[in-house]
């Protein structure tokens, strides 16, 4: 259960003073959870507020009764997040070594790790791919490897911020597929709409407002409107 | 990592051995060499080191390339050296230049980067005791070969941005959209590292 | 004394996150500006490669702390076997070469323009920030290169800088390169470099 409240956002001083997030009241806890808006809507920062990597301006996120501020480090470990671009997520020069990262807040270090890295490295189909440079995977396995690095490490919850947008259409699928086979509760940041077929609500955010909470249907609906 | 390291595969003793021995072994040789007089005693040594890479079958094309970009530098100290000492002292001097060269590139050609960075580690865990935490040493090194060929990715993506608009290289502008673009990568980067626990 | 408006990148929080992954990325830059095709000057030997001036940058882009760990950190990788030195050049054998007093005094010329740079603090000015790269791009570098032939090349000090002589020309280029650069850069990136008054070492440090 997420609880966001009062919460505003707000970047720089003086004339540079720019408000991202104006008041955002929500409370998270349905299985699916989409979010859509255009460009500089303050969804990305939404986002981030969800696991402390950016911290509330005013109000507060609390992520099952944890404080995003002061325990961020707990619920970091309780909400994973998968980037946009796949190359500033993956922090380590291999395919096994970047799964493996995750595992050391766990206390999983060095052969003690290999045993579930393989495991998950099977489940998303990149066994073949383990001791390969990690620059050298397409747009598509390095999102694979992204989430498949986040996932290792169990988290309750998984923010995704626009998982799909640098990939075509096929690799957008399969991440999709991913995602919609999940246990864990999912927040998932994006433009491709027809990924949120079968999700729970879908919250729409303009010009730093929560301007619509609804299932699917009726936010894509507004969502395409105040597009139009 | 091999697409991205000087390493040659190979099963030879050399390639066996651990890497903190061969690195252990490059120190002794290059103590060795400060104490060589004569040009015999650093063409035997020489001749040492050559038997290294037969013994790591590397060929002799392999040898003149660890050379040939010093020799610049060779022809003008063996100049400077002959006119000022000698013929014996000029070949004294370059011959230990080419031993050192040629037996750091045999250590480097012969050991895996994941290896020689495990050997690293491990030799900074008696600084423990000064602040030094090994394994922050490990993550960095990690970290920096990881970014190295994204940032090589960027370098691409600005020159390629600068030609198709027609811009003849300009040192600067170049200079200030490589760095400004990877230092918004490192902010991501940054947030990933944090997003993942690095403050565990 | 009021400062700058805290933005969440600086929080204290953020730091040692931030730092690690800015020495990291910079390791790269260093690289890839070895990459650069030399630009062969006509009459000279040896091409000029923007890789010293990414040393240079380090310093004036990081400061001094995180551009000397970003130096020794690419020198690191050097040593490790990666082909990253100009050229395509690397390994240890590098660091025995009659050119490895450059590499040597690398770190401390970052840390040095680093230093400097951050004193003298936000706007970065073009007529401090010149004579900074060039005393450690130049004046402290060839010091360095000077000392690396004399020490593995038995040379005295005259034939040493001798020797060396033909690379000035192209290193005073980039040092004014280097400043137009960091400039461009600190005007991009405006939280880098510490607002402060005349006295106040507010260089950002990492736990």
């Amino acid at each position: 259960m997420i609880e966001v409240s009062g919460v505003s956002q707000v970047y720089g001083a003086g004339a540079a003073r720019r408000t991202v997030l104006d008041g955002v009241e929500v409370t998270l806890s349905e299985h699916r959870i989409g979010v859509v808006g255009s460009n500089g809507s303050g969804k990305s920062t939404f986002a981030r507020l969800l696991n402390g990597l950016v911290e509330p301006t005013r109000g507060t996120v609390t992520v099952d009764g944890l404080d995003t501020v002061r325990e961020g480090r707990a619920v970091r470990q309780k909400v994973g997040f998968c980037f946009t671009d796949p190359d500033s997520q993956i922090v380590m020069p291999t395919v096994r070594e970047d799964v493996a990262f995750g595992l050391r807040r766990k206390g999983l270090r060095g052969a003690a790790a290999d045993p579930v890295v393989d495991d998950a490295l099977a489940r998303f189909g990149l066994s073949a791919l383990a001791d390969s440079p990690a620059h050298t995977l397409s747009g598509g396995e390095k999102q694979l490897l992204a989430l498949c690095s986040v996932l290792i490490t169990e988290p309750d919850v998984l923010v995704l911020d626009e998982p799909t947008t640098l990939l075509d259409l096929r690799n957008a699928r399969r991440i999709g597929d991913v995602v919609a086979s999940l246990p864990q509760q999912v927040l998932l940041v994006t433009h491709q709409l027809d990924l949120l077929a079968g999700f729970d609500r879908v919250l729409v955010f303009d010009e730093g407002r929560l301007v619509h909470d609804d299932a699917p249907a009726g936010a894509v609906d507004h969502y395409r409107r105040l597009m139009a | 990592m091999t697409d991205l390291s000087l390493f040659v595969p190979g099963t030879s003793l050399l390639h066996r051995l651990p890497a903190g021995a061969k690195l252990l072994g490059l120190l002794a040789l290059s103590i060795v060499t400060i104490w060589l007089q004569s040009a015999w005693q650093v063409g035997a040594v020489l001749a040492l080191v050559l038997v290294g890479y037969a013994v790591a079958g590397i060929g002799p094309s392999l040898v003149a390339r660890q050379v040939r970009p010093l020799l610049w530098f060779l022809v003008v100290i063996a100049g400077v050296q002959v006119w000022t000492s000698g013929w014996q002292m000029a070949l004294t001097v370059v011959g230990t230049i080419v031993v050192l060269v040629l037996a750091a590139a045999l250590v480097t050609l012969t050991t895996r980067t994941t290896a020689m960075a495990d050997a690293v580690v491990a030799a900074c865990r008696p600084l423990r005791v000064v602040g030094v935490d090994p394994e922050r040493v490990g993550l960095m090194i990690a970290l920096a070969m990881r970014s190295v060929p994204v940032v090589v990715g960027i370098a691409q993506d600005v020159r390629d941005a600068q030609r198709a608009r027609g811009v003849r290289f300009a040192p600067q502008a170049y200079g200030v959209a490589l760095v400004v673009r990877s230092l918004r990568q490192a902010t991501a980067l940054g947030d990933a590292l944090l997003a993942r626990g690095l403050d565990d | 004394m009021p400062t700058a408006p805290t933005t969440d990148a600086v929080r204290p929080s953020r730091r040692p996150a931030r730092d690690l992954a800015l020495v990291a990325v910079f390791v790269g830059v260093i690289a890839a500006l070895g990459l650069v095709p030399g630009l062969q000057v006509p009459g000279f030997a040896v091409p000029i490669t923007l890789q010293s001036m990414g040393v240079v940058l380090a310093g004036a882009v990081l400061g001094g702390r995180r551009g000397f760990l970003s130096v020794v950190l690419f020198l690191g990788l050097v040593a490790l076997g990666l082909p990253l030195l100009a050229g395509g050049r690397g390994g240890l054998s590098w660091f025995a070469s009659p050119s490895a007093g450059f590499l040597y005094v690398w770190p401390f010329v970052a840390l040095l323009v680093g230093w400097l740079t951050y004193r003298m603090g936000a706007p970065y000015k073009l007529r401090w920030g010149i004579p900074i790269n060039v005393l450690g791009g130049m004046v402290l570098m060839y010091l360095g290169g000077v000392a690396g032939l004399m020490v593995f090349g038995k040379l005295g000090f005259s034939a040493a800088f001798a020797a060396l002589a033909i690379y000035l020309p192209g290193d005073a280029v980039k040092m004014v390169v280097a400043a137009l650069v960091a400039r461009g850069v600190h005007a991009a990136m405006p939280d880098l470099l510490p607002v402060h008054e005349p006295v106040d070492d507010a260089e950002p440090v990492a736990a």
